[in-house]
């Protein structure tokens, strides 16, 4: 129930969804486009979103596309994260996303919009950042092919009237051996402390985390550090906390001294992990 | 106030309803179909007092726009019939004051849909979805297994 009313508008294909948006745009309408919705839903109910045209992409072929294509497997931005989960097509990513919200909610909960939205944990990103894999986004400057950590610092880096069709990811990462873990303040549904996910690839992690600061993201400079073979695994952990990125969230679900305790321990269960996989 | 005519599909029944495309789906089935069985708890998607089954997958109707169900097979606790799992929760005392009872019904009747064979870690990671505060969970457990006993 949202205290505000918009046009509903269901595009059938890429091209109707971005001329849908510049024309409303240009009327002052304010478009959103609409995967899951939940985003819209929850917050438009406590006016902290607002609206007055809904451009549904869900029903749009390209975006609900799941497919294996010759050395990649290919997403689409509104398949849901319960139908991702079920064809297990990239098991980090079904391990990842399992954990998002709970299951009846991850039938309405996208890929695109865990990845696209305001929420600060958006953990269905972080395999595909570790993975190096390919967005596919059209919008009015046409289709674009962007490798994902050139575009996603903190969020997608998406232009006005431009919206995520896909993810591509090759399928060397998607049989690496990896590693995630979720840890909570409670429970086992809600929001994380700390979300770690990594892939060990050619001998080296590469780890990505959600729920330290306002972002989830990838760090060169904390796989660096975990990679230091050399080094204890107390050395190691060391010089990754020490090269954190800022600011880490202090808030009811849990304070930055806890988040890091929460981390350092992470980062030793990973090692740990690891070390016990040849690759 | 802009608003839209469409059809739901709603226990099997075509159903034309009239809503503002911000109704969800839980308000189009209370208010305008006068299906209240399935209830509005936090209207955010947290408690699944509001579960319904859309293309026989559980689904939070307060998490869909009516709109949005348009073209899609709706059930509420109101088109389930005589089920095992509703006389399973009479049998096994699985309510109190049956708020979050229909949600749960929605729920454990997709989970043994879909999987007769569930094991607990599957049983707990659909159920999760739901929250009661009267019961201890236990008497559902109970009740959900042994429907999936009788399989």
């Amino acid at each position: 129930m949202l205290p505000f009313d918009f046009e509903y508008y269901r595009p059938e294909t890429l091209n109707e969804a971005v001329e849908l948006f510049q024309f409303l745009d240009q009327q002052g309408k304010q478009p959103m486009f609409f995967s899951g919705g939940t985003e819209l839903i929850t917050l438009g109910r406590i006016n902290l979103a607002y609206t007055e045209a809904v451009i549904d992409i869900k029903d749009i072929s390209e975006c609900k596309m799941m497919q294996v294509s010759g050395d990649q497997v290919i997403l689409g931005s509104t398949l849901s994260l319960t139908k991702i989960e079920e064809a297990n097509l990239f098991p980090l990513l079904t391990k990842t996303a399992s954990e998002v919200a709970d299951h009846t909610a991850r039938g309405k909960i996208t890929l695109g919009g865990n990845i696209c939205a305001r929420i600060f944990y958006r953990e269905a990103v972080l395999p595909f950042l570790l993975a190096d894999s390919k967005v596919l986004l059209i919008g009015p400057n046409g289709k674009k092919i962007v490798p994902i950590n050139e575009i996603f610092q903190g969020q997608l880096g998406l232009e006005k009237g431009e919206f995520l069709v896909q993810i591509a990811t090759e399928n060397r990462f998607i049989r690496a051996p990896f590693f995630s873990v979720k840890r909570r303040q409670q429970w086992d549904t809600g929001y994380p402390l700390i979300t770690i996910a990594a892939l060990k690839v050619n001998q080296q992690i590469r780890v990505g985390i959600s729920g330290l600061c306002p972002f989830p993201f990838r760090s060169k400079e904390i796989e660096a550090a975990l990679n230091n073979i050399g080094q204890s695994a107390e050395a190691r952990v060391a010089g990754a906390i020490a090269v954190l990125p800022q600011p880490i969230l202090d808030d009811v679900e849990g304070s930055a001294e806890y988040r890091l305790f929460v981390l350092r321990n992470l980062f030793f269960d990973l090692l740990v992990a690891f070390d016990r996989v040849q690759v | 106030m802009k608003t839209y005519m469409g059809t739901l599909n709603v226990n099997g029944e075509s159903r034309l309803v009239t809503v503002r495309s911000a109704d969800t789906l839980l308000y189009a089935l209370r208010g305008k179909l006068g299906l209240t069985g399935s209830k509005p708890g936090c209207l955010n998607g947290d408690c699944g007092a509001c579960t319904v089954i859309v293309d026989g997958w559980p689904m939070k109707s307060c998490l869909m726009l009516a709109v949005e169900a348009v073209g899609k097979k709706v059930t509420t606790i109101e088109g389930l019939l005589e089920t095992p799992i509703q006389q399973a929760f009479i049998e096994n005392f699985a309510f109190q004051c049956g708020y979050c009872t229909p949600g749960f019904i929605m729920n454990c009747h997709s989970l043994i849909e879909h999987h007769p064979d569930a094991d607990d870690p599957t049983i707990k990671e659909w159920l999760e979805s739901n929250i009661c505060r009267c019961t201890s969970y236990i008497e559902i457990e109970q009740a959900v297994k042994s429907v999936l006993k009788k399989k």
